[in-house]
């Protein structure tokens, strides 16, 4: 059996192609439970009532719970809200729903935002947790560049997980894009070296290099990763160098961990929030911002190249709530 | 890293200390405080709502406001709780049929393709003969992923082919298995959303093709949430048995364990604690539950310390370390204990976050750093290694020479170890003699 046929089994992709629109689509997918769940809850909690009292906020408070703002964060959240409404104001859900998503937006664009991309070269080392969506994104990432008319180059930096390169390489196929690797097992590293070469040589304009999946406290991986981006630090002079921590959207509270030690390893540019295509609120992005200053760049909404949209911290607040109940659900 | 609920309750019950008697109000406190532990842990908050109030009705029948050390009690009860909420101790796979059928499913990456492997190394080392079968065609490469993974335990692995779909796939691996003579097929399928009506359509067919007898949901320790609105769909859609939850040897403190377990009303059975094929374990309810509360994972590290101790030796240091001349010597031997547990990391994560060894630095017990202080520490004079003040300049000089490092090497040494003794002074009498007599 030769690499290829070995390579044969996964079909093509049998979705079709998303559109650019199915962003919303998708994401609604989602809503459409949020709109149940927390603003039915919302209506009931505030029905027959003229003021903000304890059982709303109860109600507010185990919403963004519910989507994983986590406790801290949540409870800051109803603390502005709190601040701003004056004890004898009528209960506008629609107003009080407003000032959630401008608080929210508050946290989200208190991060730093990402440096605009210089006029040189770009290299993206992508870095997280196992499995939660990496090598996925650095297909997204390359399709993107490609649609730019970009030169783009993927380097298959995971050298440990069973298929991790067959994977890129297969993506990699599909997009016509070239893939730098070397055998299964070897020092990822030098594999970031060879490409970063490669990449000059060919005067590629975006280099995206995919890494294993490593769970934030295992001291020798996290030491692995600092190697491999002090490679990209000391070969990638003139290079614009970008480090995006990729992040499953369903996960709880220890993204902000990972976060934290991702950052303190790598120093982190900013997250790309993946799978919130499902029915996780994906809160925790709020809570790292918060936490963290770290900027959220991209959503993952789906398996596909195409499925990769900006970050838009107002939408995403929206989005998180769930649109207002007197507007039905597409 | 969040507190646990010990630190929680601390603060709550702070005031009491001498009075003996805890006012309504104090309960109170202590319940909000349960509330925040376990809202952090991940657990989903309905979850916790009517956990907590469970917890409410039982500390009053059981005379919590009389009891001389609430904490405690209040620990005790939530706990224990905690534990059987969480149900069973994980039991083996069920292998009625010939072959068995194994199914797992799971949303994406959460970990089903490593698992099915680890389920095939397992079912291996208990003489069975398992089948593995590709029947992920949506993620690149996931045939071939399975493929590695099944070459690595050695069981062999059946893949589409031409334009086989996944039933059909299953469904020859079957008669594959007959005519072969294994008695288990282990089916890896794609990961897929719980909203996606046309995958789940695909696995409930896929089931109903090959009436499992266990099928297995696979997820990842770390969800948030959402694990209850993706648990209950998968458990409407197919009839699971069980549950695996992976990546445990993360540092989430897996709350999902309880949202999941509570919607989805089937057993966990294993968790998965590291990517190799061995790195497989039985469901212990206890253990998750003092992970859930912050306390750590006391028992599974005393499994480990059994397992891969000296206990004679291991006695002798806990002497060592509960009296008051810790010397480096007693560093020296307790490293190469440490160094027998394996992945010392994987054991300091298991510690109570707030334990007393979160002193320890990690990097002394690298492999490469161990040789490093061994040289070191032998290179000293007996008299040098258990009366370290008596090192000064010119003997750090000899030693650094000695051991082939530097006189910068030794200094951080004895800061490290200085800063270990300071450590157990305070572990003294506490919980590692404690640890060590339960283990005993
Ligand atoms: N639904 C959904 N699935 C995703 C998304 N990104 C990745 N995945 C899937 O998640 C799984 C793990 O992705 P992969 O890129 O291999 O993760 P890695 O281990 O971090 O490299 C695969 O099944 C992907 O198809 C996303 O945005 N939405
Ligand atoms: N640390 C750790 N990683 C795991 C564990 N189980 C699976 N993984 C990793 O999680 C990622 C996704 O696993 P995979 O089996 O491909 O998930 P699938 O998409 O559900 O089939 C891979 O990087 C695995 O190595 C575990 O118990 N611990
Ligand atoms: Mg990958
Ligand atoms: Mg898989």
């Amino acid at each position: 059996m030769t690499t290829d046929e070995t390579l044969e089994p996964a079909p093509a992709p049998s979705l079709p192609e998303p559109e650019r629109k199915s962003f919303w689509k998708k994401l609604r997918r989602g809503l459409r439970m949020t709109h149940t769940e927390i603003f039915e809850r919302f209506d009931a909690a505030v029905s027959g009532k003229a003021m903000v009292d304890d059982e709303v906020i109860e109600y507010l408070e185990e919403s963004l719970i519910g989507a994983d703002l986590g406790v801290e964060t949540t409870m800051e959240l109803i603390e502005r809200l709190r601040g701003g409404v004056r004890p004898s104001e009528a209960l506008d859900v629609l107003k009080l729903r407003e000032r959630l998503v401008d608080e929210m937006a508050v946290l989200l664009l208190d991060a730093p935002q990402p440096r605009p991309q210089a006029e040189g070269p770009l290299v993206t080392l992508l870095v997280g947790v196992n499995g939660t969506g990496k090598t996925t994104s650095a297909a997204k990432l390359a399709r993107r560049s490609l649609d730019r008319d970009e030169r783009v180059l993927l380097a298959a930096a995971d050298t440990f997980r069973a298929a991790a390169i067959e994977q890129l390489v297969l993506w990699g196929e599909r997009l016509g894009v070239d893939v730098i690797r070397q055998h299964a097992g070897g020092d990822p590293a030098a594999v970031v070296f060879d490409a970063l070469q490669a990449g000059r040589a060919r005067r590629v304009d975006h280099l995206i290099v995919d890494t294993a999946g490593r769970l934030h406290n295992k001291e020798h991986l996290m030491a692995e990763l600092a190697k491999i981006r002090r490679v990209i630090e000391r070969e990638g002079e003139g290079w614009e160098q970008h480090t995006v921590l990729v992040i499953d959207a369903t996960t709880g509270q220890n993204a902000v961990t990972q976060a934290r030690e991702f950052t303190r390893a790598v120093d982190v540019d900013g997250v790309l929030l993946a799978k919130i295509d499902g029915t996780a609120k994906g809160g925790v992005a709020v809570a790292i911002a918060r936490d963290l200053r770290l900027p959220i760049l991209h959503l993952g909404v789906g398996e596909q190249p195409g499925d990769l949209v900006d970050f838009r911290p107002r939408d995403f607040a929206t989005a998180l709530l769930g649109p207002p109940s007197s507007s039905p659900v597409g | 890293m969040f507190d646990g609920l010990q630190e929680r309750l601390q603060g709550v019950f702070r005031h009491l200390k001498g009075e003996g008697r805890v006012s309504e109000e104090v309960l109170k406190g202590a319940l909000r405080e349960i509330r925040m532990a376990l809202l952090e842990a991940d657990v989903n908050f309905r979850v916790v709502k009517s956990f907590v109030q469970r917890i409410g009705e039982q500390a009053e029948g059981q005379k919590v406001l009389e009891s001389l050390t609430p904490d405690q009690q209040v620990i005790k009860i939530v706990r224990d709780e905690l534990v059987s909420l969480l149900g069973e101790e994980g039991a083996e796979l069920r292998l009625d049929g010939r072959p068995a059928v194994v199914l797992l499913c799971g949303l994406q990456g959460s970990g089903k393709t490593t698992t099915a492997g680890k389920l095939g190394l397992r079912l291996t080392q208990r003489d069975r003969h398992p089948l593995l079968v590709a029947g992920d065609l949506q993620r690149a490469a996931a045939v071939e992923q399975l493929v590695q993974v099944g070459a690595g335990v050695g069981v062999p692995v059946v893949v589409p082919e031409g334009a086989e779909d996944v039933v059909a796939v299953a469904e020859r691996a079957l008669s594959v298995a007959r005519d072969r003579g294994h008695d288990v097929v282990l089916v890896d399928t794609a990961g897929r959303l719980h909203i996606d009506d046309e995958l789940m359509a695909e696995i409930r067919r896929l089931a109903e093709a090959l009436s499992p007898t266990e099928t297995l949901f696979v997820a990842d320790a770390m969800t948030g949430q959402d694990a209850v609105k993706s648990a209950t769909e998968f458990a409407q859609a197919l009839d699971l048995t069980g549950v695996i939850l992976t990546k445990l040897d993360g540092d989430a403190r897996g709350g999902a364990a309880l949202s999941i377990r509570s919607v989805a009303k089937v057993p966990i059975r294993f968790v998965g604690t590291g990517e190799k094929a061995e790195d497989l374990e039985s469901f212990h309810p206890d253990r998750m539950a003092s992970r859930i509360l912050g306390m750590g994972d006391v028992l599974s590290l005393i499994e480990k310390a059994e397992a891969g101790l000296d206990s004679d030796e291991t006695e002798r240091l806990a002497k060592r370390i509960a009296s008051r001349d810790f010397n480096l010597e007693d560093l020296r031997d307790q490293l190469l204990q440490m160094r027998k547990l394996g992945p010392l990391s994987q054991v300091l994560q298991m510690l109570p976050k707030a334990g007393p060894l979160r002193g320890l630095d990690p990097s002394m017990v690298d492999e490469s750093q161990l040789r490093q202080t061994e040289a070191i520490i032998n290179s000293m004079t007996r008299e040098e290694r258990r009366r370290p003040q008596i090192l000064n300049g010119s003997r750090r000089r000899r030693i650094a020479r000695g051991s082939g490092t530097s006189v910068q090497k030794v200094n951080q040494l004895l800061k490290q170890y200085r800063a270990m003794k300071k450590m157990m002074k305070q572990m003294r009498g506490g919980w590692l003699q404690k640890t060590l007599k339960m283990k005993g």
